[in-house]
């Protein structure tokens, strides 16, 4: 399984907002786990997408935002969840759209918003969760210990999504 | 705004940031030790702060600037006498108290109380 968890990036206003997308698809292995049929319970399969992987896809999304504001000179890590609310379920066939903010920038890190909506097919596109975060810059915080040269947060596939998308990187 | 009141906020934006309950921000709790704050929270508060508040925080205006990673301030591990002065100069508003004249430096985040806080919302209001 590949680690990344949006599939295009819509729109980019650097160091402002940075819009992705998810589609939710059962070809995905961890939709079959969660959550498979309960034979105790006598309960049917339930594919949804797990919450935390839609807080990891805002992440990402908020991540690359941050990242590109200085174009991907630090290493950005995920470093708190302020908040995360996640009001329904997404569930295959359904896409979801990231919206990521910037709220501050400062040396060691950054604070951002992300905004959930769920758009499911024969509905109107519904918000349906917030999730808050800080990055942190992890040259700047870490007291002198080494990291590797290279910048490893932002690896292969996010230059796919990147250049896929359409998003320009030096 | 009363002394009151900005504790009242103080403590309202320590117990979403740092997921504590109410009835452990009390101005005495350090932020680290007894509520459990971490190097990253830090951000987040002064981010806080200046959102509940509408002031803008300077990058060492609340808390330390790596004065701790500065040879001059820092031997052994522990923080010098001119050290602790210059913290003290720059920070007003911290707690002192219970670190004594040559703490480790792993310690100094102590210096950070609820009430130290409310002190600096206190002192930065009125400036403005």
């Amino acid at each position: 399984m590949r680690w990344i968890w949006i599939d295009r990036i819509l729109e980019l206003v650097p160091g402002e907002r940075l819009v992705a997308i998810k589609n939710i698809s059962l070809a995905e292995e961890h939709l079959h786990d969660h959550f498979p049929v309960d034979s105790v319970e006598g309960l049917p399969a339930a594919p949804a997408m797990p919450g935390s992987l839609v807080i990891e896809g805002v992440a990402q999304t908020a991540g690359i935002l941050v990242g590109h504001a200085e174009n991907f000179r630090h290493k950005v890590i995920l470093a708190k969840i302020t908040k995360a609310v996640l009001n329904r379920d997404a569930v295959p066939g359904d896409t979801l759209r990231y919206t990521a903010t910037i709220a501050q920038r400062m040396p060691q890190g950054a604070v951002t918003r992300g905004t959930i909506e769920l758009l499911s097919p024969g509905f109107e596109t519904e918000r349906i969760g917030q999730v808050d975060l800080v990055f942190s810059h992890l040259d700047n915080n870490m007291g002198g210990v080494q990291f590797p040269e290279h910048n490893f947060v932002f690896g292969d596939s996010f230059k796919t999504v990147l250049r896929t998308s359409g998003v320009h990187v030096d | 705004m009363t002394r009151d009141e900005i504790f009242e906020k103080v403590r309202d934006l320590l117990v979403e940031a740092l997921a504590v309950d109410e009835d452990e921000v009390t101005p005495e709790a350090r932020l680290t030790v007894d509520l459990g704050a971490e190097s990253i929270d830090f951000l987040d508060i002064k981010f806080q702060l200046e959102q509940t508040f509408g002031f803008q925080i300077n990058e060492g205006e609340l808390f330390p600037d790596n004065v701790t990673q500065d040879e001059t301030f820092v031997h052994e591990g522990r923080v010098t006498p001119s050290g602790l002065a210059a913290l003290k100069e720059r920070l007003p508003h911290a707690d002192f108290s219970s670190l004594g004249d040559n703490p480790e430096v792993t310690r100094v985040a102590e210096i950070f109380t609820v009430d130290a806080l409310v002190r600096f919302c206190e002192a930065k209001l009125a400036r403005e």
